[in-house]
């Protein structure tokens, strides 16, 4: 049924929340414009000098005009050494090329080099993941003098480190996801097998490199004395080793092979959900500024934002007299059929038990799941716990780690404690995490982990026969207290890649269903769910 | 009435000569040139019979075969059209020989009216106003001056020989007479080989004035009048019925005149009998001359059609089945105003030159009258006139009619070939022409006038939209999460950078021009203004049309680059062991990509070994008669900048 509304856009609350909302937003924009500048104007003017094309150009001209880029990691790396790395030195989204999804990543050679920070490594890897989970063709636009020599350490041995980037090329390939590299500059030593594990490669003449050693290890290593073009350009790759397969004149040319390269892929989109026609909501997207609460403890109903998401703000809400504080629904995304699972306070264990009922539902009905986050974790005190929250909390927590829909997390205020692990976070795999600039997301608030500290410490000074003088207290708690508000905003989130990026709460709906589109390229498989604990 | 008749022409008359023959339930047969197999006049005729090569004198002026042709089908009648052999005696009298009918007057009255001294003279005979003037066999020049003081001045002495306004003298006075003679005598015996020169009055603002008439052999009757002043080189590009400042005394007059003309040769069918007029001093009854009268329906009959309501063919095909005229003169009256333009395949600016091409696209407009010959995807081929369409308006009162006629234009949209649709438009809103003062002279006049229009930079902006696909921009997401990508888009000479800030907007610059483009319930908004812009994509590219003259974009093949390989590929190296057979080049030799280096004799085959790209040879490793390895390096390319 259609949603109502209590909204009045009037209001002197809805006023200051929008305020505060739109200067959230400024903030978020503002690192985002300067993460898209990469590395400066100089930088930027040397590389154009080149005769390359702007990194986010390159992007643009590969991807169909007019159609929508989701960019992953817009505000990657941010506050992050030392501001070296603007949008972790890559640039990364799922764009349309010839009407098909495909995975973009794209280096930015204006950033250091295009060399890659442990923040780029892991922004590729989780682009490359996104890319795996929804079977997106990946289209390499390589740029890069590789790793990050500095930064070695945190880059090169570990699992999740540079060699991953090579070992999800291979298994893509083997799963029949098209790896395609552009090599529009270079492409050394580790670098180099970028291109040589793709499927196609295409490389531009007079720009491009591929090569294990450069010229100045060769002579180093061996006395040869080689120029950069015959030891590993465009001509040689493409005439005399086989690593690339197509030479372009220019970075324009490049990309227009690539496109014709993704034309001829002969994919089929499977069969997965039923669609309609897209419908806008009855409720105005904008109101979302003016009706979500500036304060996060200020509570507010969620389906508010339902209203303003779902077609025709129509939702068959399930279970709408049980378990209360946890709000589960049917309803189409522009045009795609969803089932949502939203906070609407905190967790007793009848919500759990219903957002398991719930996943199972949609997990039978082959149905994606989205997940709107505002949770300050489960009920605690002693009634629930012996009663068995952990248990019901523990059946929501299977269902989410185990259904095989695709899952779209959406954090709208709170992701505290084991609330963000029953409303599929990070560590649960949903296809795509978006976070808002309002969202904050710790183990605990600043407020209860300084006071977790404050007890022990009180307890401690009292044992041995102290006291502690409120002023005491309070000056133990403040570094505490900052700690975590710096670490649970969402710019430092977003930094660190433990979302795919901030985004603006009116697009909420534009951006849940280009993640569905996306999600939607690889088929449903059939969900077998753990055991419950009963 | 007949019932199916052959159609010795092509093109928009042979349609037009169709639609009618089908609403009075007669069959058709069309025949077509080896160019006009597919034409539309062929797929509308109930029958096409082919009459040869794409050349006219190949086939529509073949008259033997058009004559077989309705044997064949068995067709009554020939109807000729227009041109071709519609004027053409001989051919009427094989027609009646072959036991058919000519659908137009007797042979006779078309060789009466085919000499044109023979005509004049006639129609003074008759009664009917010619120019003054003398043409007499006396060619002394003191006979001559006293001619011209006779006829008065000004006037213009003409050689009899040639045409096209050479030789042609204008003199303003009897001092000026025997110099003038002289050089126009000079003049004309150069050009011409016969020095003979007649004397005219000299009209100062000519007006070319019709009048449509129609008889029936025994009576005649007309159809008013037809201004068609609007003339570049004698050619016609607007016409209108009826003429503007006409007064009921002259359209009295000149159709009185007309009439006797018809009657004077017993005249059967349809004609036009056309009188040059002088407006200097407005239309007067004693200010008009018949030039000569043409045997056949006119390109422009529609606009008469329109004021009076009468289908011309209609009549002529009862009339030629030997019904008595339709009707009686007082039953025609006039209704309301009517324009016709022409619209051409030709290049105006660079002096109406004729063009072809594939028309890639084409959309008439409309609430207006249209005759044409083709459709979309056919071509303008260089054998016959290069018309595409007659655009007819009709209105309650000339003002009303010209901008109907403007609306149409402005709404007929032609790509694939470039044509005079802006000139009309220039001409439909030429203040002068508005208030009705035509003369033969205005197109020349005010040509840079005319010539003026300029494409509106943003038709640029919105036909690179279209180009990038963006035709339904307001069903474009164009979604980013903080900030637009910036697309480029090209085609041949030139480019623009495309960014989409929101669903349905567009952000187009050219040239460091930034134009806002938003489309909203399917109109276009440039800049802040909804403009009546259309954006086509056809098989020519991408159009722009309604702002002005149309902007056609053609795209470019991003793919169709041949990639050089550039500054590497400097080291021939000897693909297998084998032999240096010859060497070809020497260190210092400039050679491009694709020569010849030397040949390398190996597995019983001679290879020849090409330079990879553009060069000068640095070093030549190996001489004709070594043995070389696969791999060993056998020319090497100095290293590019």
């Amino acid at each position: 049924m259609k949603l109502a509304t209590s909204v009045q856009p009037s209001s002197r609350t809805f006023r200051a929340n929008r305020a505060a909302h739109l200067a959230m937003l400024d903030e978020i924009r503002t690192a985002a414009q300067a993460a898209a500048a990469g590395g400066g104007a100089a930088a930027l003017a040397r590389h154009v000098a080149r005769g390359k094309m702007p990194p986010r150009e390159r992007v643009a001209n590969l991807l169909d005009p007019g159609a929508p880029f989701l960019e992953i990691g817009a505000t990657a790396a941010h506050g992050m050494y030392e501001g070296a790395a603007p949008c972790a030195g890559l640039i990364a989204g799922i764009g349309r090329v010839q009407g098909q999804e495909v995975m973009v990543l794209a280096n930015d050679a204006t950033v250091k080099g295009g060399t890659y920070y442990p923040m780029t490594v892991k922004k590729h890897l989780r682009a490359q993941e996104i890319a795996e989970a929804c079977q997106l063709p990946c289209v390499y636009l390589v740029d890069s003098g590789g790793a990050n020599l500095p930064n070695q350490d945190e880059v090169f041995p570990d699992r999740d480190h540079f060699g991953r980037i090579f070992y999800n090329q291979a298994q893509m390939s083997a799963k029949g996801i098209a790896q395609i590299a552009v090599v529009m500059g270079s492409c050394t030593a580790g670098g180099a097998y970028v291109p040589a594990m793709s499927d196609v490669t295409i490389i531009v003449r007079d720009q491009g490199t591929i090569f294990l050693a450069g010229p100045p290890l060769v002579r180093a290593a061996t006395g040869e004395v080689v120029s950069a073009e015959d030891l590993g350009g465009a001509d040689a790759h493409t005439r005399l080793s086989g690593v690339a397969d197509y030479l372009a004149k220019d970075d324009a040319h490049a990309l227009a092979i690539a496109r014709r390269a993704i034309a001829n892929l002969n994919r089929q989109r499977p069969v997965t959900v039923e669609w309609q026609s897209p419908e806008p909501p009855a409720h105005d997207p904008d109101e979302i500024l003016g009706l979500v609460p500036a304060d996060l403890r200020t509570p507010y109903d969620i389906r508010e934002v339902i209203a303003r998401t779902v077609d025709g703000s129509r939702f068959d809400e399930f279970k709408a007299r049980f378990g209360e504080t946890l709000v589960t629904g049917f309803a189409h995304v522009q045009g795609c059929p969803v089932g949502i699972i939203a906070n609407n306070g905190v967790l007793f264990s009848e919500a759990a038990q219903k957002g398991a009922h719930f996943i199972e539902l949609c997990s039978a009905r082959d149905i994606p799941l989205v997940f709107l986050q505002n949770v300050t974790g489960f009920m605690v005190g002693r009634k629930y716990e012996n009663e068995g929250i952990a248990r019901h909390g523990a059946k929501m927590v299977m269902a989410v780690a185990t259904t095989n829909v695709p899952k779209i997390t959406l954090l709208v205020g709170g992701s505290f404690g084991a609330g963000n692990y029953g409303m599929a976070g990070r560590a649960f795999g949903p296809r795509f995490l978006w976070t808002w600039p309002n969202s904050r997301i710790g183990v605990m608030g600043g407020e209860q982990a300084a006071g977790v500290l404050a007890t022990v410490r009180r307890e401690g000074i009292e044992r041995g026969g102290g006291t502690w003088s409120p002023e005491g207290e309070a000056k133990f708690k403040r570094p505490t207290i900052e700690t975590f508000a710096r670490q649970s905003h969402p710019l430092y989130a977003s930094a660190r890649l433990w979302d795919d990026g901030i985004i603006d709460p009116r697009q909420t709906r534009d951006i849940l269903a280009l993640s569905l589109r996306a999600s939607l390229n690889a088929p449903i498989q059939p969900t077998r769910f753990g055991l419950f604990r009963m | 009435m007949f019932d199916k008749i052959l159609i010795a022409n092509r093109g928009e008359i042979a349609c037009r000569i169709i639609d009618t023959a089908r609403r009075l339930g007669i069959r058709t047969v069309a025949v077509f040139s080896e160019a006009d197999r597919e034409a539309r006049h062929v797929a509308l005729a109930d029958e096409a019979v082919p009459i040869g090569g794409p050349a006219p004198a190949d086939s529509y002026l073949r008259g033997d075969a058009l004559i077989a042709a309705a044997l064949a089908t068995g067709a009554r009648a020939i109807h000729p059209g227009y041109g071709f052999l519609s004027e053409n005696p001989d051919f009427v009298d094989a027609v009646t020989a072959a036991g058919l009918v000519f659908i137009g007057p007797s042979a006779k009255a078309i060789r009466q009216m085919g000499l044109k001294d023979a005509a004049k003279a006639l129609m003074a005979q008759a009664g009917v106003p010619v120019v003054p003037g003398h043409h007499g066999p006396n060619r002394d020049g003191a006979h001559l001056a006293g001619q011209a003081d006779a006829l008065g001045y000004p006037l213009l002495i003409k050689p009899v020989a040639g045409g096209g306004g050479k030789g042609m003298r204008l003199v303003e006075g009897a001092a000026d007479f025997a110099a003038a003679l002289d050089a126009a005598r000079a003049e004309a015996d150069r050009a011409f080989g016969n020095p003979a020169v007649l004397l005219e009055r000299f009209i100062p603002r000519p007006r070319h004035i019709e009048v449509q008439i129609f008889g029936d052999g025994q009576d005649a009757l007309h159809l008013f009048e037809r201004d068609c002043s609007l003339q570049r080189r004698h050619q016609k590009v607007i016409e209108e019925a009826p003429a503007p400042g006409m007064t009921p005394q002259m359209r009295a007059a000149m159709g009185e005149a007309a009439v006797r003309a018809a009657r004077a040769i017993g005249y059967a069918g349809a004609g036009t009998v056309e009188f040059i007029a002088d407006a200097s001093e407005g239309l007067r009854p004693d200010r008009f001359w018949f030039m000569e009268m043409n045997t056949r329906l006119q390109v422009e009959h529609p606009v008469t059609e329109a004021i009076t309501g009468i289908d011309l063919v209609e009549w002529q095909l009862r009339i030629s089945s030997g019904e008595p005229l339709p009707a009686r003169q007082d039953q025609i009256a006039i209704r309301g105003h009517a324009f016709e333009a022409r619209l051409y395949a030709e290049d105006v600016p660079a002096g109406f030159l004729p063009a072809t091409g594939r028309l890639a696209h084409l959309r008439f407009p409309d609430h207006a009258r249209v005759e044409t010959g083709v459709r979309q995807g056919d071509r303008i081929s260089p054998w016959y006139d290069p018309m595409i369409a007659k655009i007819i308006s009709h209105g309650p009162t000339r003002a009303t009619a010209l901008r109907a006629l403007d609306a149409a234009l402005a709404t007929t949209e032609v790509a694939g070939t470039v044509t005079n649709l802006d000139f009309l438009l220039a001409l439909s809103r030429h203040d002068g022409f508005a208030r009705g003062e035509v003369d033969t002279g205005l197109i020349a006049r005010d040509l840079d006038q005319l010539l003026a229009a300029t494409a509106d930079p943003g038709a640029t902006a919105l036909a690179a939209l279209g180009l990038a696909g963006l035709h339904r921009l307001d069903q474009a997401q164009g979604f980013a999460l903080w900030q637009p990508l910036c697309h480029t888009i090209t085609w041949q000479g030139g480019s623009a950078r495309l960014e989409l800030p929101g669903p349905g907007h567009a952000r187009v610059t050219i040239d460091s021009t930034t134009h806002e483009i938003i489309q909203q319930d399917g109109r276009w908004w440039l800049d802040g203004r909804q403009v009546p812009a259309r954006v086509v994509t056809h098989a020519g590219g991408t159009s722009c049309f309604g702002l002005g003259p149309a902007v056609t974009l053609v795209p470019l093949d991003p793919l169709a680059r041949g990639g050089d390989p550039g500054r590497g590929g400097g080291l021939t190296l000897s693909p297998m062991p084998g032999l240096v057979k010859a060497v070809f080049v020497v260190p210092g030799q400039e050679v491009a990509a694709g020569d010849r280096l030397a040949i390398l004799e190996a597995m019983k085959m001679e290879h020849n070994l090409t330079a990879a790209r553009a060069g000068r040879v640095a070093e030549v490793l190996a001489a004709p008669g070594d043995q070389v390895e696969a791999g060993a390096a056998l020319i090497r390319l100095e290293e590019t900048p």
